[in-house]
């Protein structure tokens, strides 16, 4: 038990200290976090009427945070499965963080899920037992599992590998890979059921196609893997924790394949909407072409189709890819192009035109601007305190106090000083 | 019970004087008395869960499922209790302890109403979905709401949980050559089930269409002009109560359900509205509280059904229900009996002597988006 509070507290210290730049970093997060938080407030006490959604684009800008975000926390399986499963020794410093960015990326998710509810206070009807999840009907109650599952997965194995590496031991296999490989299905599974969710509504012709789903996971294992690209060049740069160049190179290897197999997804799709246009192909003329004088998202979806050839351009050229900078600046354009495609460009076409044919648009207002914000930086939060706490222990730097000393042990008593 | 009308707060400020506390300690004797006069028992002798729970107010003759409630005690010691229902009733217990507290001080003004309203609102947020609500239980909640409206809003209304009939299962038409555009049922409609008059939610949409084609992409709804258009026909839509709806099954928590009459309700105080169902409909029937809804008190319908027309909160789902609260009772829809030139068609589709079986069996019908595989209960004709 000692162990236990030695850790937390361990853990307290290193989330709390650090540089200068640090502090400014979380100071701005918490900035950003508690304007959210009052924007949140406006939205509970005057209703989602605050908010640019109506009864025709009932789902905005949060549902479309949730689905791309969705997709981040699944590709932390491109980390986990070669880094347990195929021991491929490359990855196994990148996997904390890419299991980091799936708490972050569910934390936010569930947050996105809460603003968007009309009644948040009954959000406890859920609860099997005390209220009723419908479950297996409803996809939606199939999201809330999935999504609280994985979550206990990604914040169960790193927490039980890092506690046992704080303990001086080795952790026990046998103990954690079942998990492991449980954890690499269900991040498929929690991107699928999203796309399901979606999928499932014949009421929808844009969402209702088989190639959601798969295109769900093309454009999140290309999106996902840029994200923790740059991650670990700030994490490399800023910290000593030493990424080998092999995981980077593999990383990008697979956001460019995945883009690849996104964008031929991409064609495929607007082959089947615009080669005879009919009545279901309405919803992809107004966000490719604009409908009857309504463009509102024309000029969102061509930037975006845009700049995700460009960042596979240039991962697709090996010498850029290879250069660290050119592979930056690719990695934080793809990431942008997948949100603007897979947020706004995918779920706000889905209402428009509603299933009468009328139109109306969707601006989102500075409530849900700000409460967006709010959750990302909540979710950028998470992630660093996480890295922050993971780190020293992966570095040997933070150890129990209350081990016998031993020639390893020596360094770390001292460091954290408990 | 206004006892807090003439409170020393309103209008102007001034400073407390011993008048006030003699008024005050007057009020609240006058409040306590009528209370015991009601029937409830004395807060200072009997300060637990279920006392403060008004009786049953004067019902009409046409309602004969509500039994008078039990003394309290004996409800509170034979009912089995739930967890939820555990809180509650522990919740109570320390509200009407205050309550006591506050009228043996006698220096706090009693305010009874306040603190009832306060104690009714929380068990209205524990309690469970109204479709697995035992007899009890519903008659509970709806004696609730009932009481709430004249607390919160000083308006009557008539609640009632009445369950659908045995072999009745309703179905509508909709004469496609009679209707001129007149928006009479639109109308009807709003005010018989009280919609949200800020917001404009209406649940009818009336499409004119040119004629030669019925196109909903080239008809519209917010026509502003004389009617009947030359060459135009007009079709209305609402919600189709569907044998095979969409957006029952994506609920994630149940809150909407098919009754056994066909209608497809929704229970507003269990809906969560994460508004899955509207983006599942495809005749898109279903509308959200987007703000507090509001209803004028001398405008609010008072016949009310706990699934139908009650007044509804904002974050919930709603939608048409055939008019459960007249349907139930054997009248026509609002709609129905709005229409000034005949073009709706309401009836009991099991009953083969009424008129909706009269118009499937000798006109042509159609109905929307058939390959869907919804089955609407709502059929379109022409004459």
């Amino acid at each position: 038990m000692k162990h236990v509070r030695a850790f937390l507290l361990s853990a307290l210290d290193a989330a709390t200290s650090g540089g200068r730049l640090y502090h400014v970093w979380m100071g701005c997060l918490s900035a950003v976090m508690v304007f959210g938080g009052y924007a949140y407030f406006i939205q509970l006490r005057d209703g989602l009427q605050v908010t640019g959604m109506t009864d025709h684009v009932s789902w905005g800008l949060y549902i479309s945070n949730f689905t791309f975000l969705v997709g981040m926390a699944a590709a932390a399986v491109m980390l986990v499965l070669p880094a347990y499963v195929l021991h491929d020794v490359d990855f196994s410093k990148a996997v904390l963080i890419g299991e980091g960015l799936a708490v972050a990326a569910l934390t936010m998710c569930l947050g996105f899920v809460v603003v968007d509810l009309g009644s948040p206070m009954r959000s406890w009807h859920l609860t099997p037992g005390i209220g009723f999840l419908n479950f297996p009907r409803s996809l939606l109650a199939w999201d809330v599992l999935v999504l609280n599952g994985y979550l206990a997965l990604n914040l169960g194995i790193p927490l039980y590998i890092l506690f046992t590496h704080y303990m001086g031991r080795k952790p026990n296999p046998r103990r954690y890979v079942p998990f492991v490989y449980l954890s690499v299905f269900w991040a498929v599974s929690i991107h699928m059921v999203t796309a399901f969710l979606l999928a499932g509504l014949p009421a929808r012709p844009f969402w209702n196609s088989s190639l959601l789903g798969p295109r769900f996971l093309a454009s999140a294992f290309a999106a996902g893997p840029c994200f923790i690209i740059l991650m670990l060049i700030v994490v490399r740069s800023k910290t000593p924790y030493h990424v080998e160049d092999a995981a980077i190179s593999k990383l990008a290897m697979i956001a460019t394949v995945a883009a690849q197999v996104n964008l031929v997804m991409i064609g495929s799709e607007i082959f089947k909407e615009f080669y005879f246009p009919t009545h279901h192909s309405l919803s992809a003329q107004y966000l490719f072409f604009g409908l009857h004088g309504h463009d509102a998202l024309v000029g969102w979806i061509r930037i975006s189709i845009g700049l995700n050839i460009l960042a596979t351009g240039v991962l697709m050229i090996h010498p850029l890819r290879k250069d660290t900078r050119w592979l930056t600046a690719a990695c934080l354009v793809m990431f942008v192009a997948i949100w603007m495609d897979k947020g706004m460009g995918l779920v706000i076409p889905g209402f428009v035109p509603s299933p009468l044919g009328e139109i109306v648009e969707y601006r989102p207002t500075w409530v849900e601007f700000a409460v967006t914000a709010g959750i990302w930086a909540f979710g950028l939060f998470v992630f660093t305190v996480l890295v922050r706490v993971a780190l020293p222990i992966e570095l040997g730097e933070s150890r129990s106090p209350y081990l016998e000393r031993r020639p390893g042990a020596d360094r770390s008593t001292a460091a954290i000083g408990v | 019970m206004s006892s807090d009308a003439s409170g020393p707060s309103e209008g102007t400020k001034r400073e407390l004087t011993f008048e006030d506390v003699l008024r005050w300690q007057a009020m609240s004797r006058i409040v306590e008395r009528s209370m015991v006069d009601q029937g409830v028992e004395d807060v200072t002798r009997c300060p637990l869960g279920d006392a403060v729970v008004p009786p049953d107010p004067p019902r009409g003759p046409g309602e004969p499922d509500v039994v008078p409630a039990e003394g309290p005690g004996s409800q509170l010691l034979a009912k089995p209790m739930g967890r939820r229902h555990a809180l509650s009733t522990l919740f109570g217990t320390l509200l009407a302890g205050t309550q006591a507290a506050a009228a043996c001080t006698d220096v706090v003004p009693a305010d009874g109403t306040r603190r009832e309203r306060l104690l009714l609102e929380f068990q209205e947020v524990l309690k469970g979905n109204f479709r697995v609500m035992s007899d009890d239980e519903k008659r509970e909640t709806i004696q609730r709401l009932e009481r709430l409206s004249e607390l919160s809003r000083g308006v009557h209304v008539d609640l009632s949980g009445e369950d659908a009939q045995q072999g009745v299962l309703f179905g509508y038409a909709f004469n496609v050559s009679k209707c001129k555009g007149y928006r009479e049922c639109v109308a009807g409609c709003v005010r018989e089930n009280n919609q949200d008059r800020a917001s404009g939610i209406q649940y009818i949409r009336i499409f004119e269409m040119e004629g030669g084609e019925v196109d909903f992409e080239e008809a519209t709804a917010e026509f502003q002009h004389e009617v009947p258009r030359e060459d135009h026909f007009y079709l209305g839509t609402q919600c189709f109560q569907c044998a095979n709806p969409p957006c029952v099954d994506v609920c994630p928590v149940a809150a909407t359900w098919q009754e056994p009459d066909g209608i497809v309700v929704i229970d507003y105080d269990w809906c969560i509205g994460c508004r899955y169902c509207i983006a599942a409909c495809p005749y898109w029937a279903r509308r959200f509280n987007w703000a507090e809804p509001a209803v004028p008190d001398d405008d609010v319908n008072p016949n009310q059904h706990y699934l139908g027309n009650r007044l509804r909160r904002k974050g919930c789902v709603e939608k048409c229900t055939f008019c459960i609260q007249r349907t139930r009772k054997g009248r026509m829809p609002a709609c129905a009996e709005a229409c000034p030139t005949g073009a709706r068609i309401f009836g009991n589709l099991l009953d083969p002597d009424s008129e909706i079986r009269w118009v499937l069996e000798n006109k042509s019908v159609f109905r929307l988006k058939e390959d869907l595989g919804t089955e609407p209960r709502f059929w379109y004709f022409m004459d």
